[in-house]
């Protein structure tokens, strides 16, 4: 815990540093390096498990598990991807309050993942419309300033697109390969 | 005043139906005076944490801990459990103790009216009220379920309720291993030597000193109580303090209270019966421990309103009698405590443990909670569902078919027609 105290303690230095205020920018980590890294993490947990994990025993591999969105009421169901992702952000908010995570889209299947502020409209939004970047901003939620960071979320397989265009709830049936599907979004207070 | 253990002055409003028995207990809640709501969750989630994990709660609190739900939170605030049941307030409570307006629903979910064919049109205030959905518990209306569980006839008469194991598999060794010589009162008690011997407790070899001795010592116990019966019965003896018969005595509690007796309850009961202390004792005399006696009659020596004194008239309370009268299989009946202390399976180092869950309101409020562990286990879930929305019905103890029915069920299977083609 303390070393995360002081992790935040050296962003707030640098961005005050960043914001100009005329102080001299402390050494830190910059909060786009900050939040890069955490999804880089994040990124690469997401994918393994959809690779090792649901791919391999899943019905497409050796069918010991079922990945299913009640998988708690299945004896073998296994978490889908995405909820795996929100049971670690959901994890992660049980131990620190210095980062939040969650992954959201334009065209949810689950309407509580649409974007509820401004910053994740125009952070998802940006993401669409310029493949392979990211988005920064910043934003006042309660009594609150956060940095936010907007990633893309990429159909990297046709497991991806197929799932979501035939599922009964989501607003958008022709999604492809290759396709930004939605965001993963960090926040980090200020 | 502070000293004193009558804290009766302190009371700011009569507390809700769920905790009015232990209103006197107040630290049990009230842990910290100036621990505000974070020490008030904790009281709450000290006792129902492992109910709402059961129940696979729709909405815990790790769902809105995100900073971008800061607007909503503002609204209402659904970390906290007190937001909506706030304790104390009678003239505000309504159905499940809530006390916020029933179209809570509305400042999250209004797209689902807006864009939802099947939606169109309704009320907020009768998303949760109607049969359809739970704020907390959707284990038996999730849309997959219904569709997956539909079109089933709406009995199954063929349905054996299994046998309890769960003393039997569960109980520590030697817990009630006593064999001290206690004859001299065995030779002054026959006829309870009689009662004893027709008993389960003497099938399995457990004499008088494993109940009639403290902490299996040779010093006699004359009386042995809900602590003696615990050390065989534990997840019973948990499941009756948990619940609105035993809470009173609950571990849990700031301070020991007397046992509950029907006259200080709020809910209907026979005079006989108004000043029974309720222990394990109350509906399993000693020293038969006669179960099929507490399944009905322990329940109906007491308890008074309609439904309970239209049970021996209803197809359920036939079904009983029949059973009991050796006319019908065993397990084919079904008791009071079939539906409100249902015999629970539930996996436990690879055994297959029966038990009997002692929380009464594991399997009351809101009903929907009996759909699966309890209805399910003879009849459909659109059966199920109908009926436990049929006031009418639950009033003569289900002499009848329902005369509501709920749609949910055909909604999901329309759209999921819609969606296959
Ligand atoms: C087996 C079906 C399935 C597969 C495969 C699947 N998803 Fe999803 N995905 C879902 C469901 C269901 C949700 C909604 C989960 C929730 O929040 O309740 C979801 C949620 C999401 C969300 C959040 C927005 C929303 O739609 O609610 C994104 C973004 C997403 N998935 C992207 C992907 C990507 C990228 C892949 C491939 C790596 C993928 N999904 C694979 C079923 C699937």
């Amino acid at each position: 815990m303390k070393n995360k105290s002081l992790l935040s303690l050296t962003l707030a230095f640098s961005l005050v540093g960043l914001a100009g205020c005329g102080e001299k920018p402390a050494a830190g980590i910059a909060p786009e390096k900050y939040t890069d890294s955490l999804f880089a993490v994040m990124k690469a947990d997401r994918t393994n498990y959809t690779k090792l994990i649901v791919k391999r025993l899943g019905p497409k591999g050796a069918n010991v598990i079922k990945p299913d969105e009640h998988w708690k009421d299945i004896e073998n169901g296994a978490m889908l991807p995405a909820q795996m992702f929100r049971a670690g952000a959901e994890a992660v908010a049980d131990m620190t309050d210095d980062f939040t995570y969650s992954l959201q889209s334009l065209w949810p299947i689950n309407k509580q993942n649409a974007p509820k502020t401004p910053v994740e409209e125009a952070g998802l939004q940006y993401i669409v419309d310029n493949p392979g970047e990211n988005y920064y901003g910043e934003e006042k939620l309660g009594d609150v300033t956060y940095f936010t960071a907007v990633y893309p979320d990429v159909a990297v397989s046709d497991a991806c697109t197929s799932c979501h265009n035939d599922h009964k709830d989501t607003p958008k049936t022709d999604f492809k390969v290759g396709d930004v599907m939605g965001g993963v979004v960090i926040r980090v207070p200020l | 005043m502070f000293a004193s253990n009558d804290k009766s002055d302190f009371l700011i409003g009569t507390a809700t139906h769920g905790h009015h028995q232990i209103e006197m207990a107040c630290e049990t809640c009230h842990t910290d005076a100036f621990g505000g709501q974070d020490a008030l969750q904790a009281a709450c989630l000290n006792c129902h944490a492992q109910e709402l994990e059961d129940a696979h709660d729709s909405h815990p609190k790790k769902k809105f801990t995100d900073p971008r739900n800061a607007d909503l939170l503002e609204i209402i605030d659904a970390r906290y459990c007190i937001s909506c049941h706030t304790e104390h307030q009678e003239e505000q409570t309504h159905a499940m103790g809530v006390t916020i307006p029933e179209d809570y629903c509305y400042h999250c979910h209004q797209e689902t009216l807006e864009q939802r064919e099947s939606h169109k049109g309704l009320a907020f205030d009768t998303c949760a009220s109607a049969g359809c959905h739970n704020f907390h518990d959707n284990r038996a209306l999730y849309e997959n379920f219904l569709v997956a569980n539909a079109n089933q006839p709406w009995l199954n008469q063929t349905r054996i309720s299994p046998a309890r194991n769960a003393a039997q598999l569960t109980a520590k060794k030697n817990s009630a291993g006593n064999h001290h010589d206690f004859s001299e009162y065995i030779s002054k008690h026959q006829d309870i030597k009689q009662d004893w011997l027709a008993s389960r407790h003497a099938e399995a070899g457990i004499n008088c000193g494993g109940c009639h001795s403290a902490n299996n010592s040779d010093q006699w116990l004359a009386k042995p109580g809900v602590s003696e019966c615990r050390n065989c019965h534990a997840n019973e003896t948990e499941g009756f303090m948990a619940g609105k018969h035993g809470m009173r005595l609950s571990d849990k509690l700031s301070q020991r209270l007397n046992p509950i007796t029907p006259a200080e309850s709020r809910l209907s009961f026979k005079e006989s019966s108004l000043h029974t202390q309720q222990g394990c004792n109350s509906c399993h005399s000693a020293h038969r421990f006669d179960t099929a006696s507490a399944a009905t009659e322990g329940c109906l020596s007491c308890h008074n309103d309609e439904h309970s004194l239209a049970f021996m008239d209803s197809p359920h309370g036939q079904l009983w009698q029949l059973e009991q009268a050796g006319e019908a299989e065993a397990g084919s009946g079904v008791s009071c405590a079939s539906c409100h202390m249902p015999r629970i399976e539930e996996k436990q180092n690879g055994l297959n443990i029966v038990r009997v869950e002692h929380n009464q309101n594991m399997n009351l409020r809101p009903n929907e909670k009996m759909i699966r562990p309890v209805c399910m286990q003879c009849h459909s879930l659109e059966f199920s569902i109908d009926a436990l929305a049929d006031n009418d019905l639950i009033r003569n103890n289900f002499n009848g078919k329902p005369a509501v029915h709920i749609e949910s069920m055909d909604w999901a299977l329309k759209r999921n027609r819609n969606h296959s083609n």
